[in-house]
């Protein structure tokens, strides 16, 4: 089970290593950047299929946690605090080297907050605020779950353009390289480190990803299944049903953090479209489109929806392509793309196209062409058996 | 010490008194039945000791600890599982792995855990299997354990429920109908294997229709009717019992 788990994190890393070389052999490095990007977001979307697919809960207000972390990171990172550097607790933090002086933009140095205690804050903050607002929000089911989160959604995404501080409809630019391990991982946007930061995103990727699947095939991951099977049932078996729900908000809250804080400073900035209720919707169609409980389905399409997106093959359509996605998913697999039975559809495309001469019924392929359909999310998939 | 002790319990539901002042007590051991017509509220009275539905008045103590206003697992936690009228296996899931859920309690790898697979934690998950595959042999079961639980036939999903409810090693399970849908010799494996379980320290409270179970197989019977507990005594004395046989037999012939 385990080494099974291991080899496909395996694969995905070579196959991770291989785009990265054809890229930058075919002298196509550019596309790594967009890569990076999406690398970022599907830590959201792997955060977000575990809600969903496993706890089976929605939240349309992720984008919220995303934009937590990185205007946190942005805000910490930027905020110059050199005006106020003999006040006794910006002078201990100075010594303590939580903060650190740097060239401004303007000229002349900032004090502003290192981006390691930043990361940390902008994590922790997110988590705090998934916290207490799931403790109340998650006691909905359904229609009432998925309206409280966007309403917490809509709130962050109004704070984000009504504060001054955070740059209101600009958003806040010029957020600096964050060091991960001074001199050997930066992430930053600039073309000397591309390669690097196409591995550090990846990197994490695999590691949330051994994480995450970990987590589906233990004791909590099966509480989390029993919950979706049958939450009378689970609760009635000892399962403390709020406590794990809000657990897994919480977790994904983190991942949607750390990947914004981290795309902010690849971006060296973060503007309000990354908390509109667009940015959450979108990651809800990719959950779906990948497979609820499938952490490699909402991985593949994360990635490849993303890097198009990214790309601007949708063009200004982007978010009607993600709405028409949605739709298409919900009407024609609700299980997801994996879920969609090809053999059998094929199947039954050639019993129309050429009748079999005797009358045999074949009563297995007819159940087998139906499988398709099934009630949202209950198709839980086989991913990291 | 009575195992369990309901005492004066009430619950409304709007304008019907689903159960109305119902006392009885539990001893540790026994096999204990609560019978009646439909719509008698026997399955409120489940839900109100399991804690799915609050109590309007009285109180509910398991083992001495009053267990009122406790969320269901709470007191799965004090040693009070059950099963369910209509079965409620976790879709897409094992069979094994329905049991195993029924170790939950019996386990403590969280969050943390779970994520960096800590050895710890992985001889706890081994250990969770290795008894959840046990309560399955013991009903004889075993043979299911890597099948899809939902998937199963009736009998077969009554009997992957109960193994659930027991793999926790509970103090006392609530049988909520487990002979519905049962055809005869499945009923009759099923007064065995409830006989089993008691005989292995587990105490039972059940509720059911089909007497051929009940008197077979309880120690006392508890007889509800329009949520008053109209009887409670031995099978042979409750069979004998106008007013019982007047509810059963008499007023509609059913």
């Amino acid at each position: 089970m385990l080494d099974s788990r291991f080899a496909k994190i395996g694969i995905f890393l070579a196959a991770a290593v291989a785009v990265e070389r054809i890229a930058v052999l075919s002298g196509a490095g550019y596309l790594l950047t967009q890569l990076t990007m999406s690398a970022y977001y599907t830590l959201v979307a792997l955060g977000l299929s575990l809600l969903m697919g496993y706890a089976g809960q929605i939240s349309l207000g992720h984008a919220g946690f995303f934009a937590i972390g990185g205007y946190t990171s942005a805000a910490l990172t930027t905020w110059d605090l050199s005006a106020r550097h003999a006040e006794p607790v910006v002078a201990a933090l100075s010594r303590a080297g939580v903060l650190v002086a740097r060239a401004g933009a303007f000229g002349g140095d900032v004090l502003v907050v290192h981006p390691w205690p930043a990361f940390l804050c902008a994590v922790a903050l997110s988590a705090a605020v998934a916290f207490l607002v799931g403790i109340p929000v998650l006691k909905l089911r359904g229609h009432y779950l998925a309206m409280a989160t966007l309403g917490v959604g809509t709130i962050l995404s109004s704070i984000a353009v009504g504060t001054a501080a955070l740059g209101a409809a600009d958003g806040i630019s010029g957020v600096p390289p964050f060091d991960l391990v001074p001199g050997l991982l930066r992430v930053a946007g600039n073309a000397p480190v591309r390669i690097v930061n196409y591995y550090v995103a990846f990197g994490l990727l695999a590691a949330a990803m051994l994480l995450l699947s970990n987590l589906v095939w233990s004791r909590v991951g099966r509480a989390l299944r029993a919950i979706h099977g049958a939450e009378d049932a689970a609760s009635a078996m000892g399962v403390d049903v709020a406590r794990y729900k809000l657990g897994t908000f919480v977790l994904s809250a983190v991942l949607a953090a750390v990947a914004g804080s981290l795309l902010t400073h690849f971006n060296a900035g973060i503007g309000p479209s990354e908390v509109s209720i667009m940015k959450s919707v979108r990651y809800v169609a990719i959950v779906a489109v990948g497979g609820m409980g499938s952490l490699w389905g909402a991985m593949a399409a994360s990635l490849s929806l993303n890097f198009l997106s990214l790309r601007g093959y949708f063009g200004s359509l982007d978010d009607a392509v993600f709405g028409g996605i949605l739709i298409a998913v919900m009407l024609f697999s609700p299980g997801g793309i994996l879920s969609l039975d090809v053999r059998g559809a094929i199947l039954a495309l050639l019993r129309r196209v050429r009748p079999p001469r005797a009358p045999a019924p074949e009563p297995e392929d007819e159940a087998a062409a139906g499988d398709g359909v099934g009630v949202l999310g209950k198709e839980a998939g086989e991913e990291g058996r | 010490m009575a195992l369990l002790e309901v005492s004066g319990i009430s619950k409304r539901f709007g304008g019907v008194a689903a159960v109305q002042d119902v006392s009885f007590r539990v001893e540790p051991g026994m096999i204990k039945a609560i019978i009646g017509p439909n719509g008698a509220g026997k399955t409120t009275l489940f839900n109100l000791v399991s804690g799915f539905v609050p109590p309007d008045k009285g109180s509910v103590r398991l083992g001495g600890e009053s267990i009122q206003g406790r969320r269901p697992h709470e007191v799965a936690a004090r040693g009070l599982t059950r099963t369910f009228q209509h079965i409620k296996l976790f879709a897409g899931m094992t069979a094994l792995e329905n049991v195993m859920v029924g170790r939950h309690l019996r386990a403590r790898s969280g969050f943390l855990s779970g994520m960096l697979h800590l050895p710890w934690a992985r001889r706890e998950d081994a250990a969770v299997r290795e008894r959840a595959v046990e309560v399955m042999d013991l009903l004889g079961i075993a043979a299911l354990a890597p099948l899809e639980a939902t998937a199963l036939s009736y009998g077969q999903q009554r009997a992957v429920e109960l193994a659930r409810a027991l793999a926790s090693d509970p103090r006392i399970v609530l049988l909520d109908e487990p002979a519905a849908g049962l055809n005869m010799r499945e009923t009759r494996e099923l007064a065995k294997l409830v006989s089993k379980i008691r005989d292995r320290g587990v105490t039972v409270l059940l509720v059911e229709h089909d007497m051929s179970l009940v008197m077979g197989i309880s120690d006392e019977v508890l007889v509800l009717s329009y949520g008053e507990k109209i009887a409670e005594a031995a099978p042979r004395e409750v069979q004998s019992d106008p007013e019982v046989v007047r509810i059963y037999l008499g007023d509609d012939g059913c």
